[in-house]
């Protein structure tokens, strides 16, 4: 993955820069030492780095506005970070740029029950959102696997998901508002306590751009009251095609599980060997976890235990108390971290159309083969989210770069079955040179549009989502404008 | 007339026309725009519809009652609730999906976490006001590839382009509807009571209000959808939650979509101006306070909806005052005042420079989203 070459000419500045942001921001908010910078230098997708420019701390909108104003008078990119988990490199600073970190923002500003939301500094994490609000026994649905350290402002940037929300929807649907701050330091409010734009839906664009237009300050969340309690259950198949029709049945029979897990073999035996979770050795296990009263729960898990016989499982288990509910989920919360012990892995985030389920599997053990490489999938398969965890050496050289290879090769065939690059996690540099493969170059342009208006200098997180060559023009303008 | 056949028909026209267009699905919601009249009638059909997957795709011109039918017979639903508004516009035809997508048409169901048109919008193909075929987002449910213009184009009313495909999530339609109705609350104590339910965790589907019903008195009713067992638990749960509000009757249908506040029936009909106040629902009752005299009242959304009926021509913004949320006058010409909301500078602005890229030329349903702005 490349990364434009810094601009000499805003390496020259950073002098000026640090002079012009201490006069608006505290001294420990600027960081400009290379020691200390080295800490923004990548995300969660480590393989690469590169420390910023400088990393700015700022603890107000306010202050933020007066970063992004100066940055802009002196055409200084700037790399808006949450908490730096993003999985696709949305927050891989480039050398001639500004890091902007919201960490510091992490207040809850407003919470209000009776109009069922909350509205927080975007620094605030995903799983504390829910923490200020379950006193009231409310939450916060969208649950991506990293919410305990994740940033708002992250959810937001990269419309994340979780594994609830075939229900609940992802961050979009539960994102009632923001006060985002433009590249020129102009600051704009939209939506809040009420639903819906009166004009263009912009919070509809905004949410998912990758820090791309604006950086989000404030968000209006929708919370909601905690349901009376969810059972899951486990059924375990001898064929991926079998639990495809299964989970295809569930769906069609009118039942809405709030959750839906699939498992392959590989992914089951790392899972078991790491937590011992008592799954059984099978091809294909799911996890689907329903919501109610006990009565509730017994009514629906009894419609969908009939469909599940109806397909010959290897395992049927109920969870009959919390405990077994939660050994069932055990085994699937620590797949990745199991995965992690045993090997160097890269997390893919494909969707497919659930009825394509078998076939991009089986294409997918085929291609393992052809390269070499272990893969295990794990995936939320009522959305036909997929997580394909390719297995390599980071040792070994040229190992990475072959893993990369494969990768790129699922993702295509994701999108070849009717799906798309990235599900939940975003396009940041990891999938930004596939894009092409989705998009055709009137679709990338339409998108790029977009970003003239709201950074027309193309300065906010400038070398990301789309692929270097198509947005190549755009950053020259203003490299040329300097 | 143009009536194209084809996207690529539709994309010849539009990237030739000298003059405005005015865009029409089944012209069901009375928007009269300037310009050669482009019907969407035929670009037609379901292209795919995948109940195991929940999705279904058709074409932008496919009508509505073609797509419900579709679904029904799978036992399944559109589950946004699709105001049919044509009573209460005094229009005629039959809503294509493409109108329904372009005004993010929403009806009651949109207060539960299911959420409006643009919740259940997975993806769109249309041809942008200089010709260009353009596709975003795609047929899956998680899809966070590039910029999400599918929400852009929800609500949009054709101005951005012209819609030639969606595809959207759709839902199983539940075995039964409970309702609680609750008499005689007046506007606070029935936000309170609508808060009070939307408030649980036992998924009220609608909340809704009027200050005249059946019996010549205020009705307060709540819907829970379900299957039978979990429907009747749950209303007896809600009824004892509720008591501290008044009397609460309860009863169970089959009949799970509520035509009459969906479609605002109460208000068909009529000569006055119908308006339409999105706002956080508990600084609904306040904004009722401030409607002019004789103003007949609805809502929808626990409270966060209010839709008015008032004398033609009220300049209902001005009635109003400044408030936190927006308002759209739905029926009537308003002499000379804004359909839509005026928006701040800053967000006018953004509008502005999405239309003129999207549109360089300005000739899709030009003007119909204007506003005048404040600061």
């Amino acid at each position: 993955m490349d990364m434009p070459a810094p601009n000499p000419a805003i390496l020259a500045k950073k002098a000026r820069l640090v002079e012009r942001l201490k006069q608006v921001l505290p001294d420990d908010a600027v960081i400009s030492d290379e020691a200390e910078t080295r800490a923004y230098e990548c995300d969660a997708l480590t393989a690469y780095r590169c420390p910023p420019l400088l990393a700015v701390l700022p603890s107000s909108t306010q202050e933020v506005s007066d970063i992004l104003r100066i940055c802009h008078e002196m055409g200084v990119p700037v790399v808006p970070r949450g908490s730096g988990t993003s999985l696709a490199g949305g927050a891989l600073p480039t050398a001639d740029s500004v890091i902007l970190g919201v960490a510091r923002m992490n207040a809850v500003i407003e919470t209000d029950y009776d109009n069922r939301f909350i509205r927080v500094q975007t620094g605030r994490t995903n799983l504390s959102v829910t923490g200020a609000v379950e006193e009231e026994d409310f939450f916060y649905a969208p649950d991506p696997s990293s919410q305990l350290a994740c940033a708002i402002a992250g959810n937001v940037a990269m419309n994340s998901g979780g594994a609830h929300c075939l229900k609940y929807g992802v961050t979009t649907n539960n994102l009632m508002g923001v006060t985002m701050v433009l590249m020129d330091g102009t600051v704009v409010e939209i939506g809040g306590g009420h639903l819906d734009a009166p004009g263009l839906d912009l919070l509809g664009v905004i949410c998912g751009s990758e820090g791309q237009l604006g950086v989000v300050t404030e968000a209006t969340l929708r919370i909601l009251k905690k349901p009376e309690g969810a059972r899951p259950v486990l059924i375990g198949y001898d064929s991926n095609e079998v639990a495809g029709a299964c989970v295809s049945d569930i769906i069609k029979a009118g039942v809405l599980p709030v959750a839906i897990e699939f498992m392959d073999r590989p992914c089951i035996e790392a899972c078991e060997a790491f937590a011992h979770a008592g799954y059984p050795m099978c091809e294909a296990l799911l996890i689907v976890e329903v919501e109610g009263s006990p009565a509730e729960i017994d009514a629906q898990l009894g419609l969908i235990k009939q469909i599940a016989r109806t397909h010959n499982p290897v395992e049927l288990r109920e969870a009959r108390d919390a405990d077994e509910a939660g050994r069932i989920w055990l085994g699937r919360k620590s797949a990745f971290g199991a995965m992690g012990q045993i090997n160097d892995y890269m997390c893919l985030d494909g969707t497919i159309p659930v009825s394509s389920l078998p076939f991009v599997l089986r294409r997918i053990g085929e291609m393992s083969k052809e390269f070499g490489l272990g893969v295990a999938n794990v995936f939320h398969a009522g959305d036909g989210n997929m997580h394909p965890l390719i297995l390599f050496d980071a040792n070994k050289p040229g190992d990475l770069e072959l893993c990369e290879a494969f990768g790129a090769e699922i993702l295509k065939l994701c999108v070849e079955a009717g799906g798309c690059l990235t599900g939940e996690h975003g396009v940041g540099i990891e999938k930004r040179d596939l894009m092409t493969h989705q998009y055709a170059p009137a679709d990338l342009e339409a998108q790029m549009a977009v970003k003239d208006v709201f950074d027309p200098a193309w300065l906010l997180n400038p070398a990301k989502v789309f692929p270097l060559a198509a947005s190549e023009t755009r950053r020259a303008v203003r490299l040329a404008a300097e | 007339m143009q009536a194209p056949r084809s996207e690529e028909e539709l994309s010849d026209i539009v990237r030739s026309a000298r003059g405005p267009l005015a865009i029409r699905g089944g012209g069901t919601r009375g928007l009269a725009v300037a310009g050669e009249v482009l019907e969407t009638g035929g670009l037609s059909g379901i292209s795919l519809y995948e109940p195991g997957a929940l999705t279904l795709v058709a074409r932008a011109g496919t009508p509505l009652a073609e797509i419900e039918a579709a679904l029904a017979a799978e036992g399944q639903r559109l589950a946004f609730e699709v105001p049919d508004l044509r009573a209460l516009l005094g229009t005629s035809g039959e809503s294509t999906i493409g109108g329904v997508v372009a005004t993010n048409a929403s009806g009651p169901r949109r207060v539960s976490f299911f959420g409006a048109c643009r919740d259940s919008l997975l993806g769109v193909r249309l041809v942008d006001g200089a010709g260009n075929i353009v596709k975003n987002g795609g047929r899956v449910m998680k899809n966070v590839t590039g910029y999400d213009l599918v929400k852009l184009m929800a609500g949009s009313h054709g101005t951005l382009g012209v819609l030639t495909e969606v595809s959207l999530k759709v839902l199983p339609r539940p075995e039964v509807a409970g309702v609680l109705s609750i008499e005689g609350l007046g506007v606070a104590e029935a936000v309170a009571a609508m808060s009070a339910a939307l408030g649980t965790p036992w998924e009220v589907t609608a909340a809704c209000h009027t200050d005249l019903g059946a019996n010549d008195r205020p009705s307060t009713q709540l819907r829970i959808e379900g299957m039978e067992d979990s429907v009747t638990y749950r209303l007896g749960k809600l009824k004892a939650h509720l008591a501290r509000f008044g009397e609460v009757e309860t009863a169970t249908s089959d009949r799970v979509d509520w035509p009459w506040f969906r479609d605002v029936a109460r208000f068909a009909g009529g000569e006055e101006d119908v308006w339409r106040i999105h706002v956080k629902p508990s600084d609904a009752p306040g904004l009722v306070d401030r409607l002019p005299q004789g103003a007949r009242v609805m809502l929808d959304w626990g409270g966060g909806l209010i839709w008015t009926a008032v004398a033609p021509g009220t300049d209902l913004r001005a009635e109003l005052g400044a408030f936190v949320g927006h308002a759209t006058r739905v029926r009537g010409t308003g002499g000379g005042i804004a359909r839509f909301h005026p928006e701040p500078a800053p967000l006018a602005a953004l509008a502005k420079g999405l239309r003129a890229r999207f549109d360089p030329k300005g000739i899709l349903n030009s003007g119909l989203m204007d506003t005048a702005t404040w600061t």
